[in-house]
C-alpha cells in the first residue's frame, strides 16, 4: 500500500461498515455515530465519531474497531476526534438500521422529542418487534446498554428491548 | 496534590460540575446489587454511567485549561478530598431508596436546567458537552420523578419514608445555587446557578405537589463544597474509589 493514495470515500465507507460491538446486527454507518473522515497531507486519517450516549463503554471498543478496519485497508495513521456537537440523535439512524434492529427483537427508536427550547419528553408506546403488537408496556426506563429500554408485549407476552428515542 | 493550588475560572467551573457528576456516579454505583428492583439495578447504573461520562468530559477539559499536565485519571485518582469541589448533596450516604430518589429528583432537575443553559455557553466544549447530556438528565429527571409519585402518593409508609427522604436531602439544595466565582468572571460562558433556581423550583414543587408531599423547610444548610469543604463522608467515598489507582500506580487489565 505504499503507493496508493487513500481515498477518503473508500474509507468512509470501511469505517462505517464496522459492526457495532453491542448491536451487531448494527453497522456504525446504520447508527449515525461516523460524522466525517479526512486524509491530512501526511497521510494521517481522521476520523469524526460522535458518541451515542456520554458515558456508553462502547465508544472506546467502537474507536479501536474502526482504527483496526482502517488499518487493514492500508492506513498507517489513524486518529480519532470525539465530537459532541451536534449531540447524536437516533433520528440519524439509516431506515436500513431500524429495519434490521426490527428483525433482531429490538424496537426501532422512535422521532425524537428534543424540541427546541428544553428536553421534553414523549411518551410513545413502542411496537414488538415480535409479533407487531402495539399493545405494550415500559418495564424500565433502563436496559442493558445506555441507549435501550425495557419492555413487554401484552399481545405475545415476550419481553422485549426498545431503542430509546433521543 | 496540593490543595493551595490556583486554578484558572473556567478550569475550576469545570472541575466543579465534573466532580458533581463524578462523585454521584460513585454513590450511584453502590446500589449495583442492591436496589429493591433488578431493574433499577440497572437503571441506577445507567445513570451513574451517563454521570460518568460527563465527568470524564469535564474532568479532561478542566485539566486541559488548567494545563498543570492532569488528565482525567490523574484528577479522579489523585486529589484529597481538600481538593474536590462538588456540592456535599451528591457525598451523603446513599440512605434508602427514597433519600436517593429525592436526591436524584433534586440533583438531575438542577442539571436538567444547568445543562439547558450550558448549551448557550459561548464556550464550545461546555456548549458541546451540556447539548449532549441535557437529553441524558431529562431521562433521569423522569425516572426520579416516576419513583417520587409513586412512593409519594402510593401507601402511607411509602409516603412516610418518601418525605423522610425528601427532609433529609433539602438542607443541601441551596448549595446547588450559590454563587460561583467563575459566572462573574467570565460572562456569557459560564451561567450564574441563582439563575437556574426558579425553573428547578416550579419543576420540583409541581412534583412535589402531584407526590402529596411537602416542600421541606430545613433549619440549617450545607456550604462549603465548592471551596473543598466536605462532610466526612467524602474521605470514605474516595478511599474506596482510589484505592486500586494508588495502590497500584498505572495498573492495566
Amino acid at each position: 500500500m505504499v503507493n496508493a493514495v487513500p481515498d477518503p470515500a473508500a474509507l468512509i465507507a470501511v469505517a462505517r461498515a464496522v459492526p457495532d460491538p453491542e448491536i451487531p446486527v448494527l453497522t456504525l454507518g446504520d447508527l449515525g455515530v461516523i460524522r466525517d473522515l479526512r486524509v491530512a497531507e501526511d497521510g494521517t486519517v481522521e476520523v469524526d465519531l460522535t458518541p451515542t450516549y456520554t458515558g456508553c463503554p462502547a465508544t472506546a471498543v467502537i474507536a479501536d474497531d474502526v482504527r483496526g478496519a482502517l488499518r487493514r485497508v492500508g492506513a498507517v495513521h489513524v486518529r480519532i476526534r470525539t465530537v459532541l456537537a451536534p449531540a447524536w440523535t437516533t433520528d440519524w439512524m439509516s431506515e436500513t438500521g431500524r429495519r434490521k434492529l426490527r428483525e433482531y427483537g429490538i424496537a426501532p427508536p422512535g422521532p425524537a422529542a428534543h424540541a427546541a427550547g428544553g428536553p421534553v419528553l414523549l411518551a410513545f408506546s413502542a411496537r414488538c418487534p415480535h409479533c407487531g403488537s402495539a399493545d405494550t408496556r415500559e418495564v424500565s426506563h433502563f436496559g442493558s446498554t445506555p441507549c435501550k429500554a425495557l419492555w413487554t408485549c401484552r399481545s405475545c407476552a415476550e419481553p422485549f428491548e426498545s431503542f430509546k428515542a433521543l | 496534590m496540593s490543595s493551595v493550588r490556583t486554578v484558572p475560572p473556567l478550569a475550576a467551573y469545570a472541575l466543579a460540575l465534573g466532580d458533581d457528576a463524578l462523585i454521584l456516579a460513585q454513590r450511584l454505583g453502590e446500589w449495583v446489587s442492591r436496589a429493591p428492583q433488578i431493574e433499577e439495578d440497572v437503571a441506577l447504573a445507567n445513570i451513574a454511567l451517563d454521570l460518568l461520562g460527563q465527568a470524564r468530559t469535564l474532568l479532561g477539559y478542566g485539566g486541559a485549561v488548567e494545563g498543570a499536565g492532569w488528565d482525567e485519571d490523574d484528577l479522579a485518582y489523585l486529589r484529597d478530598d481538600r481538593d474536590f469541589r462538588n456540592v456535599q448533596l451528591v457525598e451523603i450516604p446513599n440512605g434508602d431508596f427514597a433519600v436517593t430518589m429525592a436526591r436524584q429528583l433534586v440533583f438531575s432537575a438542577y442539571q436538567c436546567e444547568l445543562y439547558a443553559a450550558l448549551e448557550r455557553s459561548g464556550d464550545a466544549t461546555l456548549a458541546g458537552l451540556a447539548g449532549k447530556a441535557v437529553k441524558e438528565v431529562a431521562y433521569h429527571r423522569d425516572h426520579a420523578t416516576q419513583w417520587v409519585l409513586r412512593l409519594g402518593d402510593g401507601t402511607e409508609l411509602s409516603h412516610e419514608r418518601m418525605q423522610a427522604g425528601l427532609d433529609q436531602v433539602w438542607p443541601y439544595v441551596d448549595e446547588l445555587f450559590d454563587p460561583a466565582a467563575a459566572a462573574s468572571q467570565l460572562p456569557g460562558i459560564v451561567t450564574d446557578p441563582a439563575t437556574l433556581r426558579p425553573a428547578w423550583e416550579r419543576y420540583v414543587t409541581s412534583v412535589l405537589t402531584e407526590a402529596t408531599c411537602r416542600t421541606p423547610e430545613p433549619r440549617w444548610r450545607s456550604r462549603g463544597g465548592r471551596d473543598g469543604l466536605h462532610t466526612e463522608h467524602l474521605g470514605h467515598l474516595l478511599a474506596e474509589m482510589q484505592h486500586l489507582h494508588r495502590s497500584y500506580p498505572g495498573a492495566t487489565w
